[in-house]
């Protein structure tokens, strides 16, 4: 364990606790942009710059461990005026007057960049950077990449390359000039994007998005946490919610997908939900005519049960069976097999777990 | 899975997929495996395809669909002779080793490189790099049960594991990656005709006398028959009635013809379902159920990891919750049944099966687990759950060997229909396409048949990329999209089973493995021409 003092309270940390994780730990907030917790920690915005004493230069909280003794300040005066002069240069390059005035934004309410400037109390940037307007990329059906936008925190860069593993989304020149180069324009087929949107989730500001943001805002919203109905990962999900109806999800960090989600997750896992084609009454088929006609619950449920009966008693409950689904809940599936079990009366009862 | 993803992509020094495709069917582990694997974790693929992950391999064995049992022997031979083998685990937890060794004996690696038609050096420098590596776990799915010798491959593979002692700790281990959201749950919670929940057994006259008593009724002792297999009993009348939830079989088993010939034997065919299915349109009734975004409830993932499914919304429409139609059903058809909440159906679960007594929604929303979920065996209310199976030996006493031969598929290829047919999943679509096809931009990317097929046959047949083609086995015939390249060996071919115009089930074979009753999706002879 190392001790370090930070404003003041002295903590004790693990071997390799970064001064972020350490103020954490001791309840001191630092502000951050372009660090994500195993996404990306490289440091440049400067946001996250602190004082450490013994040295002249600000460092960076994000990525720099904590030494035995150390002595940290994150609220001087030279701090908070690194951190306005650092959020007024990423602001000037924000492109807030080319193509997505800060309440069009779809990210509007949901921006950490618009969070942070308000936390810092900057409002405006006094440098002027020319900004010619690049295009938008959004020939993906799911993603779009507004360079306009792009802070170059390359959270993203971080959610393919470190996180997903996918290697389709890179940076381009270095330094100031430094550019994201997102697959999602006229030659997206031709890439091997997954298309799974943790880029999009990693993005702090509106730059790359999932297209179906534009539907709804942000305080609109409310989030259930759930499990992912699709393959037996088990990844925990945020279902995103706008007048009883799922818009969007996001990933949670749960413990098998780390806040990671794929395509069909993100992307899949509630169109079906408000699908039209829905079933949304009982049918029972007309035997003269062979077509589905509309009946009530207590219609319906009395023809099943009486037919089951009938078979039950004149042929014995063997001859009745019933499929659970194994895309539904444990609670479906355990009272399916009472029903066969007590109410069939058979053990043919079987899930589709072979096929 | 006897251990859990984190633990099998960060604890491991060599990862061995055996008929698996995790980037595709499990996107999310998949990532967490090209990571594991930028780290310097080894990694073996054993699969017939060039499957993503197999550019990323140490090792990859191309073996002939249908050989794993072949080359699991194999291994366990060249282990054995190599001095691999880790013998104190083996007097320790296991019994049979001397047998075992006998039946290996003739897999030398030149038979097992013939047999599984890949060089002998790859295979023999797989066993050597599993075999040193210290922590290596074996992952498999579909390609190695999906075989009318499917138990013998799972069982197979565990030989590897228990003669290498790579069984119970950390970074080991043999784990299956379970297809379905809650396939391991629908097992778990008795949707089984053998087995209660947590596999408390039918034929055990003390879990039946337990079950009687819970629930108030006396029980049918017969154990039941497998889905499987009650489709030729309702060809034959034994099967009068059938209650299906969820299910697709027109789409998604074998052997489609078949299956609509059973489905339209049956007397009375009742289908709760969120949509009107290939299969709902033979039923007599149709329930329109609730999907996991309208109800409470949990699933059971791959590493056995109970979480919490939670409402969000209401939809239109005169649906009802699933659980609610099962029990009016009961009430019905005599067999009182009071109503319950999922959380009550949950505490009634925990009640009576041990490995899930410590398991409720309130605990699985709590501080303490701050939604981590709760892995079984969780025996009691403050058991922390189970992460890694067999620690310390296992469960039921000293574990035993396999002692199963390789045995060929039931069908191979010959003059008729000269290329064989492996089926499985890609990215962009889950199984029956139900939930998956209602998002229009999965569709934009792939909505549509296709069947890789080998440059070399591709040429013999005058077919080229891109050509629509006809590819008919024994059991029907369907048209497809050729994609031409190395993908496959030559004398193979492989189709998504997704897409319904150009639906491989018409062309698969129902024979059933011997004790899982699965079918044998993975190897079926075809012919394949222009169309």
């Amino acid at each position: 364990m190392l001790n370090v003092t930070i404003d003041g309270r002295a903590i004790s940390v693990r071997e390799g606790t970064t001064i972020l994780g350490a103020a954490r730990q001791a309840g001191v907030s630092i502000p951050t942009l372009c660090y994500l917790k195993h996404v990306s920690n490289i440091g440049s915005c400067r946001v996250c710059a602190i004082e450490v004493e013994g040295r002249s230069e600000l460092v960076t909280a994000c990525n720099t461990p904590v030494a035995e003794g150390m002595v940290v300040t994150t609220d001087s005066e030279r701090v908070r005026s690194s951190r306005k002069t650092a959020l007024e240069l990423i602001l000037a390059r924000h492109g807030l007057d080319s193509t997505n005035y800060c309440f069009s934004c779809v990210k509007n309410g949901a921006c950490e960049l618009q969070t942070v400037c308000r936390e810092q109390g900057v409002v405006e940037s006094p440098y002027y950077v020319a900004q010619p307007r690049k295009a938008v990329l959004d020939s993906n059906p799911f993603l779009r990449f507004d360079p306009n936008l792009c802070i170059a925190c390359q959270r993203c860069v971080g959610a393919c390359n470190r996180a997903a593993r996918n290697h389709t989304l890179h940076t381009s020149k270095r330094g100031v000039r430094t550019a994201i180069e997102a697959p999602f324009g006229e030659n997206w087929r031709a890439t091997d994007c997954e298309n799974c949107g943790n880029c999009a989730q990693a993005c702090p500001t509106g730059a790359i998005t999932e297209k179906r943001r534009a539907s709804y805002r942000e305080w609109e919203t409310r989030k259930v946490q759930t499990t992912c109905p699709h393959c037996a990962v088990g990844c925990q999900l945020n279902l995103v919610v706008k007048d009883n109806r799922i818009v969007d999800t996001e990933g949670v960090a749960g413990p098998s997908n780390h806040s990671m989600l794929c395509v069909k997750g993100r992307s899949a896992s509630f169109d079906f939900v408000h699908s039209p084609e829905r079933l949304r009454t009982p049918l029972i088929k007309n035997k003269q005519t062979g077509e589905f006609e509309e009946a009530s619950w207590d219609e319906a449920l009395h023809y099943v049960a009486s037919n089951f009966t009938r078979i039950k008693q004149q042929v014995g409950p063997d001859a009745l069976a019933a499929f659970a689904c194994s895309r539904s809940t444990n609670e479906d599936v355990y009272m399916l097999q009472k029903m066969a079990r007590c109410a069939f009366g058979t053990n043919n009862v079987d899930n589709c777990a072979r096929v | 899975m006897t251990n859990p993803i984190y633990d099998v992509t960060r604890n491991s020094d060599v990862i061995m997929l055996v008929g698996t495709n995790p980037e595709e069917a499990h996107p999310v582990f998949g990532m967490q495996i090209r990571a594991a694997v930028e780290r310097g974790t080894k990694l073996i693929v054993v699969d017939p395809r060039d499957i993503g992950l197999a550019a990323r391999a140490d090792i990859h064995l191309k073996l002939r669909p249908g050989t794993n049992v072949a080359f699991a022997n194999g291994m366990v031979h060249i282990l054995i002779e190599r001095g691999l083998i880790d013998r104190d685990f083996i007097d320790r937890y296991t019994e049979g080793f001397d047998a075992l060794a006998a039946m290996v004996a003739s897999y030398t690696p030149a038979r097992v490189a013939e047999i599984c038609r890949i060089p002998e050096d790859d295979l023999i420098a797989a066993a050597l790099l599993y075999g040193q590596a210290d922590r290596a776990p074996i992952l498999y799915c579909l390609g190695v049960t999906e075989h009318s010798t499917g138990t013998d491959g799972v069982m197979s593979l565990s030989n590897i594991a228990m003669v290498c002692g790579k069984i119970g700790r950390a970074g080991c281990g043999v784990n299956p990656i379970r297809g379905q959201n809650n396939v391991q749950g629908a097992c778990d919670m008795g949707a089984l005709p053998t087995d209660f929940t947590g596999y408390q057994k039918v034929e055990n006259p003390d879990v039946l006398r337990k079950f009687e008593q819970a629930w108030g009724v006396s029980l049918n002792p017969k154990v039941g028959t497998k889905a499987t297999e009650c489709f030729p009993k309702m060809i034959e009348g034994e099967i009068r009635g059938l209650f299906i939830c969820g299910e697709d079989p027109v789409r998604t088993d074998p052997d489609t013809h078949h299956v609509i010939k059973a489905l339209s034997s049956l007397e009375f065919l009742v289908v709760d379902d969120l949509f009107m299915t290939e299969t709902a349109k033979y039923a007599d009734v149709v329930l329109p159920g609730r999907s996991y975004a309208e109800k409470e409830g949990t699933f059971s993932n791959t590493e056995r990891r109970v979480q919490r499914v939670r409402k969000a919304v209401e939809v239109s429409g005169d649906t009802r919750l699933d659980t609610d139609i099962f029990i009016d059903i009961m009430n019905l058809m005599g067999y009182e049944q009071p109503r319950l909440t999922a959380a009550q159906i949950m505490d009634e679960i925990a009640s009576l099966t041990p490995s899930f007594a410590g398991i409720s929604h309130a605990r699985l929303d709590s501080a303490e687990i701050a939604g981590r979920g709760l892995q079984w065996p969780c025996t009691a209310p403050d058991h922390p759950g189970t992460p890694i199976l067999h620690v310390g030996g296992f469960a039921r006493g000293k574990g035993g060997y396999s002692l199963a031969e390789y045995r060929p598929s039931v069908e191979l290829p010959d003059d008729e229909f000269p290329l064989m047919l492996s089926t499985g999943r890609i990215l962009y679509q889950y199984n029956a396409c139900a939930l998956t096809d209602k998002t229009a931009g999965l569709n934009e990317i792939a909505s549509e048949s296709f069947i890789e097929i080998n440059d070399a046959d591709a040429a013999r047949l005058g077919i080229a990329d891109g050509d629509r083609v006809k590819v008919s086995s024994r059991r029907g015939s369907i048209e497809s999209t050729a994609r031409v390249s190395g993908k496959t060996n030559e004398g193979e071919t492989w189709m998504p089973f997704h897409f319904q115009d150009g639906n491989s089930n018409w062309l698969t074979n129902a024979a059933l493995d011997g004790v899982a009753k699965a079918p044998e999706y993975k190897v079926c002879a075809v012919s394949v021409e222009k169309a």
